[in-house]
């Protein structure tokens, strides 16, 4: 009786003992692949984020070349556009990473001696600041209509705003065009402005996000008292402070890339902003070409270093769309 | 059950309350600046181009139903601009969505650095494309550094933004600006998903490709959605790029709707830029419907 029990628990554990190094030896085959997994994934974003970031980073290290520089390694790429037979063209494009000579010629000529660039970005600066400024403030206000006392109607007039948020801009902009006429606002900054102001797309986030407030947080504050100007002002406002920093962004960029509204509502141009104005740089003024484009890029990546977790939370809140 | 009763009967109590009609109408208040606008500046004047589109001219008003369509239909650019649009769409938005899965998975991996990696793939949609077209045309020119790399794998030279191959240039430049906004989009999706039922699913011994094909791929069904309809919209900024690249007539295939819409402006004829914005509406929608049946036949028994 003894014996067998001994026996049978020897075989027992000889069976748990082979049992334990299979599933280690499970573990360590699991262990290794996930370990390839890992760097293989690791190696693959890497060699996407250097594709992703060679532009940028391109843009900015010619910007310190010198003006010679420049038309000696792309005045091909360029001349085509202009008669600058001036200049030394190679015969070859050379894509240089870093500059022979590090040289703040470019930014000195854009900063101090033609001020039609930064003309230009004032005018970008000029059509962009409004446009987020107001968008906000007008769909504050939507927003909140929207969350407040919610029936039949507003949940109408909500669709509607999100089929035209989902229209292309080739669809609104032929209304927009008849609009700024009728105003006579056309060639006017009021051309692009009262459109980007009105735009249901800030009123679409911040509703979501509104709608996510527990409705009892409000209905408390009315059983205290307050109105309506008290629970927005109090209530909803704070909460939404992080959305509305993730929208501002999120118009920003849309408006500072703008190149189709200048085009067509603003004739002038004078008025155009630096992001249509860059592509008509002309073959003699290439040398200074990628400082002003680095020019360009700056707030939005100031803006971007500043705010990527907002802008991140903004782009998620965008998603789920039926929500 | 009691607390619905009590909200049942909090709204009969407070429904006729002069109290709540006041709120009501204050609400309302709060919404009338941003419908009035909207009203304004984009439901009106689109009842008027539709309007406009169905008319023989503004002035005289005659009627004359398709005709301006099937003018506009029968533009030979027009239709190459139709063509062009829905060919690059086509490739570029199921690309864009299938290329940012991708990326969103691959950062959901557990690599390190995933943070620093996020910011890297996102860093396209904050720069101007003004600001990178410089670099775009230096990297496609005839002589530039494409074709030498091309070279070096022993291809031909290829005069990338002058030939049919301008259309894959534009859909890399696409894709590069816009794979990081989906890729925030999928990883939110991603792990968003219940941790329990991939859990289940291990135990019962599924494959990662079963967990992929069944449980992740339908949780973010509505996200793809979301994705897909994103891109197709931005996919129509494009022009942009092409038109920072090389101006007002670029090469027949980079002819896109919008510069139609742009040369069609220089003429201020109304008639036709009307029925090309109802018909580009139209099929928008109808596009975006197929679109939202479709997930909603593949997520329907899925909550979330």
């Amino acid at each position: 009786m003894k014996q067998g029990s001994d026996k049978n628990s020897s075989s027992a554990n000889t069976a748990l003992e082979q049992w334990r190094k299979q599933v280690l030896r499970k573990k360590k085959i699991k262990n290794a692949r996930t370990l390839v997994r890992i760097s293989l994934a690791t190696m693959a974003a890497a060699v996407f984020a250097v594709l992703f970031l060679m532009p940028i980073v391109l843009t900015i290290t010619n910007s310190f070349m010198s003006a010679s520089e420049i038309s000696a390694n792309y005045g091909q790429v360029f001349a085509t556009t202009d008669s600058g037979g001036k200049m030394y063209i190679s015969e070859k494009v050379n894509l240089k990473f870093i500059p022979d000579m590090v040289s703040f010629s470019q930014y000195i000529t854009v900063l101090l001696k033609s001020p039609e660039y930064l003309l230009k970005f004032w005018n970008s600066v000029i059509l962009v600041v409004p446009i987020v400024g107001f968008q906000l403030l007008v769909a504050a206000g939507a927003a909140f209509g929207f969350t407040r006392y919610r029936g039949r109607v507003k949940e109408m007039i909500f669709f509607i705003y999100i089929i035209l948020m989902l229209m292309p801009y080739q669809v609104t902009l032929v209304p927009n065009y008849l609009v700024s006429k009728w105003l006579h606002v056309l060639d006017t900054n009021w051309a692009i402005w009262l459109p980007g102001i009105f735009s249901p797309f800030a009123v679409y986030l911040l509703t979501k996000y509104m709608r996510r407030i527990p409705v009892s947080m409000m209905e408390a504050a009315q059983i205290d008292g307050a109105g309506e100007w008290q629970i927005f002002r109090k209530i909803c406002m704070p909460l939404c402070k992080g959305a509305m920093c993730s929208i501002a962004i999120l118009i920003f960029i849309d408006y500072w890339n703008m190149v189709e509204q200048p085009l067509i509502l603003l004739s002038d141009a004078e008025k155009h902003p630096l992001s249509v104005f860059l592509s008509k740089i002309n073959a003699g003024e290439i040398g200074l070409a990628f400082a002003v484009a680095t020019i360009y890029m700056v707030p939005p990546i100031l803006v971007f270093l500043y705010g990527e977790d907002y802008l991140v939370e903004g782009i998620t809140y965008q998603g789920g769309i039926k929500g | 059950m009691h607390f619905y009763m009590k909200r049942k009967e909090r709204k009969k109590k407070t429904g006729s309350s002069p109290r709540t009609r006041r709120g009501k109408l204050v609400s309302a208040g709060y919404l009338l600046p941003s419908a009035v606008g909207v009203l304004l500046f984009f439901v009106l004047p689109f009842m008027i181009v539709i309007y406009y589109s169905v008319v023989d001219n503004p002035i005289s008003g005659q009627f004359v139903f398709l005709d301006n369509f099937i003018m506009v239909f029968n533009n030979s650019a027009f239709r190459q601009a139709a063509v062009n649009t829905l060919t690059f769409s086509a490739v570029a938005v199921p690309l864009a969505v299938v290329l940012s899965l991708f990326l969103a998975m691959m950062l959901e991996s557990k690599i390190p650095f995933k943070s620093q990696f996020r910011t890297f793939f996102l860093s396209p949609m904050m720069v101007p494309i003004a600001s990178v077209v410089l670099i775009w045309q230096v990297l496609f020119h005839y002589n530039g550094m494409m074709n030498e790399v091309m070279g070096f794998f022993g291809a031909d030279k290829v005069d990338w933004l002058n030939s049919s191959y301008a259309q894959v240039v534009i859909v890399v430049l696409f894709l590069w600006k816009n794979l990081g906004y989906n890729m925030i989009l999928f990883m939110a999706a991603l792990s968003s998903i219940p941790k329990d039922i991939i859990e289940v699913a291990v135990l019962e011994s599924a494959k990662p490709n079963q967990i992929f094909m069944h449980i992740k791929l339908r949780y973010m069904s509505s996200t793809i959605l979301f994705v897909t309809i994103m891109s197709l919209i931005n996919s129509f900024k494009v022009f942009r790029e092409i038109y920072l690249l090389k101006g007002e007539y670029p090469y027949p295939t980079m002819y896109m709707l919008q510069h139609f819409m742009n040369n069609t402006f220089g003429r201020l004829d109304y008639q036709k830029m009307s029925a090309a914005a109802i018909m580009m509406a139209v099929v928008m929608v109808i596009i975006i419907g197929i679109l939202f049946l479709t997930e909603n036949y593949f997520g329907k028994d899925v909550e979330g």
